[in-house]
């Protein structure tokens, strides 16, 4: 029944019938839609990149590229330069890396090597936990827990030990690039870590047979053939981190102490790209401080843009040149 | 001779490789526990730290001024409600043509180039997000919106509604598509009719994550809905929102604000956590269920 009034519907004759033909029954409508839709989100990216670059045209003209390498950041008197913020974030990002990669590859080699699927599962379903707790609540945590609890005994250990280095020189602050780093660090592992769990666990068993074979301890096979055998997807896995850690903004703003000094020490409040946009951008009173703000967020973009790229190049080859298999 | 020389050396190698071995992996399974302690951490002291506070008033209630006892964050739970609702609004149905879009045409030039604009999206920092939407939003208004806010994590959320569906989309058998077409249903009717309703579970699931994520950022709301410590409802007036509220509490420098930091810090907890652990459950069992 259903079928025959189909049927009569789709032979309508005269003008609707022909129309309904020619739009192949909404068809083209649907694939037009379609289209300006998935070309919309495209638009959406490029129109993100343009509205920063229109936005940050007064600092780019008046400090040109100098505004990258210069190292006064002073409303009063109107000059801005962005190189504190720059460094701020390398040192707490790299810093985060150096702490976050030993543990997420064990995480990841664990989760996809050793543990039974029980725990594995249940493990993987934690750390993906961890990677849901809102930035600002690592704020709060960090703020009156974390740091009075763990980053300032630590700090005090490594400047009275180390203390003689530019690098933990005193005096020893509770908010610090320290606190900053280790914060970021937690918060990195679950990318981390689940990206190399899934590259470890495509590698194909066939490696892993002929290692064990050949008489290598399973340690051996692991950081002799599946390390190598991954190691670009690995290296994406990082870059993802990365790019995590560089626009992490809430956490590391209530953590870092907000600091301009250009001290080496790891031990002293600092400041990153991103924690200087929340603090002054509601506070930025004319258009060339705003608008340098907007240029801070530029260089964000660009960068973290270059890392995804980076990153997805080298984990879509992993992707590519590991045949689908199946692990029993 | 080098027989009697070799064998101890050989032994005591072998005994080495297999300690480096117990050694190494026993680090590795160290570093598993090792990342649930933070996990654990922060939840066991959010909720014993905001439980205290928490009342039927802290739901109810406006926010009270510094000093005044009592008070909520009524006016947060409905800012964050309505500016993820907006986010929803605008980014599920796109993000699902989109996805449609993808899977139909996955090695078109316009299909990989939007694969690679929905990657480069989910890396972009939230507080650039943030800039855009004031750019685009604020200034042109010339006041902080809800709505600015709204459209900032509708942006957030895209990728996850568009990567979601794509994957549950790829998942729908194809026999269910040739069957709807043989039947003389338009392409349109299948997709809309036939191939999201078999997907949908999975669509859910991802408009689950991504719901909660936005629902606990922080950054792009700081200049696109402000915050506001009144009673609004109104989408071209600032808004105030959870985890703003949450950090307006959190960097003052008053005892009861701390308190009340906790307390909300626990609310927006349990949203998230329990959204993400639901949609993922969801997606074990069913996961389960087919492999059967």
């Amino acid at each position: 029944m259903a079928v025959t009034i189909q049927a009569h519907r789709l032979v309508r004759s005269g003008w609707a019938g022909a129309l309904a033909r020619r739009m192949e029954h909404g068809d083209i409508l649907f694939r037009w839609l379609l289209v300006a839709v998935a070309g919309g989100v495209l638009l959406l990216v490029a129109a993100v990149g343009y509205e920063l670059w229109i936005n940050s045209a007064l600092p780019r003209a008046q400090f040109g590229v100098g505004f990258l390498s210069t190292t006064t950041w002073d409303p009063v008197v109107r000059e801005f330069g962005a190189l504190p913020f720059i460094l701020g974030t390398l040192i707490t990002s790299l810093l985060a890396l150096v702490l976050a990669i030993p543990v997420s590859l064990g995480i990841a080699i664990f989760l996809s090597e050793l543990a039974p699927p029980w725990l594995s599962t249940l493990l993987g379903f934690l750390v993906e936990l961890l990677a849901a707790v809102p930035s600002v609540v690592y704020g709060l945590w960090g703020l009156f827990v974390f740091v009075p609890i763990v980053v300032r005994p630590v700090a005090e250990a490594l400047n009275q030990t180390l203390g003689f280095t530019a690098l933990f020189a005193g005096p020893v602050f509770g908010p610090s690039r320290l606190a900053a780093s280790l914060i970021l660090a937690i918060m990195i592992l679950p990318t981390i870590s689940a990206v190399s769990r899934d590259v470890f666990r495509a590698v194909p068993n066939s490696q892993r047979e002929a290692a064990l074979a050949l008489g290598a301890t399973e340690w051996e096979m692991i950081s002799q053939v599946l390390v190598p055998y991954g190691l670009s997807g690995i290296l994406g896995a990082v870059i993802l981190g990365l790019g995590r850690a560089l626009g992490e903004t809430m956490a590391v703003t209530m953590v870092i102490g907000n600091n301009l000094d250009l001290t080496p020490s790891l031990l002293h409040p600092g400041y990153t790209m991103a924690s200087i946009i929340a603090n002054e951008f509601t506070e930025a009173t004319y258009d060339l401080y705003l608008q340098s703000l907007i240029e801070i967020g530029l260089v964000l973009f660009v960068g973290t843009l270059l890392l995804n790229l980076i990153a997805r190049f080298l984990v879509w080859q992993v992707a590519r040149r590991v045949p689908q298999e199946v692990r029993a | 001779m080098s027989g009697s020389t070799r064998r101890p050396s050989g032994r005591a190698r072998y005994t080495w490789r297999k300690l480096t071995n117990a050694g190494m992996l026993s680090l590795t399974g160290l570093a598993a526990f090792l990342a649930v302690v933070p996990l654990v951490w922060i939840v066991v002291y959010v909720a014993s730290q905001g439980a205290r506070f928490l009342s039927v008033d802290f739901f109810t209630k406006l926010p009270t001024p510094v000093g005044v006892p009592g008070g909520g964050i009524a006016n947060a739970l409905a800012g964050t409600a309505i500016l993820v609702g907006i986010a929803g609004a605008v980014s599920i149905p796109i993000g699902v043509l989109t996805a449609f879009y993808v899977t139909d045409k996955p090695s078109t030039p316009l299909g990989l180039a939007v694969r690679f604009g929905t990657d480069v999206l989910s890396g972009v920092p939230s507080i650039v997000v943030g800039i855009f939407a004031y750019t685009v939003v604020v200034l042109p208004m010339k006041r902080f919106s809800a709505l600015s806010g709204g459209l900032a994590l509708a942006v957030i959320m895209l990728p996850t509604v568009i990567r979601a569906t794509e994957e549950m989309l790829r998942l729908v058998p194809n026999d269910l598509r040739e069957a709807s077409l043989a039947l003389g249903a338009p392409e349109w009717k299948t997709s809309l009719a036939v191939m999201l309703p078999a997907a949908l579970n999975g669509v859910i699931t991802g408009v689950m994550l991504g719901v909660a994520r936005v629902a606990g950022e922080t950054a792009p709301l700081l200049f696109t809905s402000f915050g506001n410590p009144f009673w609004s409802t109104r989408l071209d007036q600032p808004m105030a929102a959870l985890p703003h509220t949450l950090f307006t509490y959190a960097i003052s420098p008053y005892k009861d604000w701390h308190a009340k930091a906790w307390a909300t810090a626990l609310v927006l907890m349990a949203l998230v956590l329990s959204l993400n652990i639901v949609a993922r459950a969801w997606t074990m069992l069913r996961q389960a269920r087919l492999r059967g």
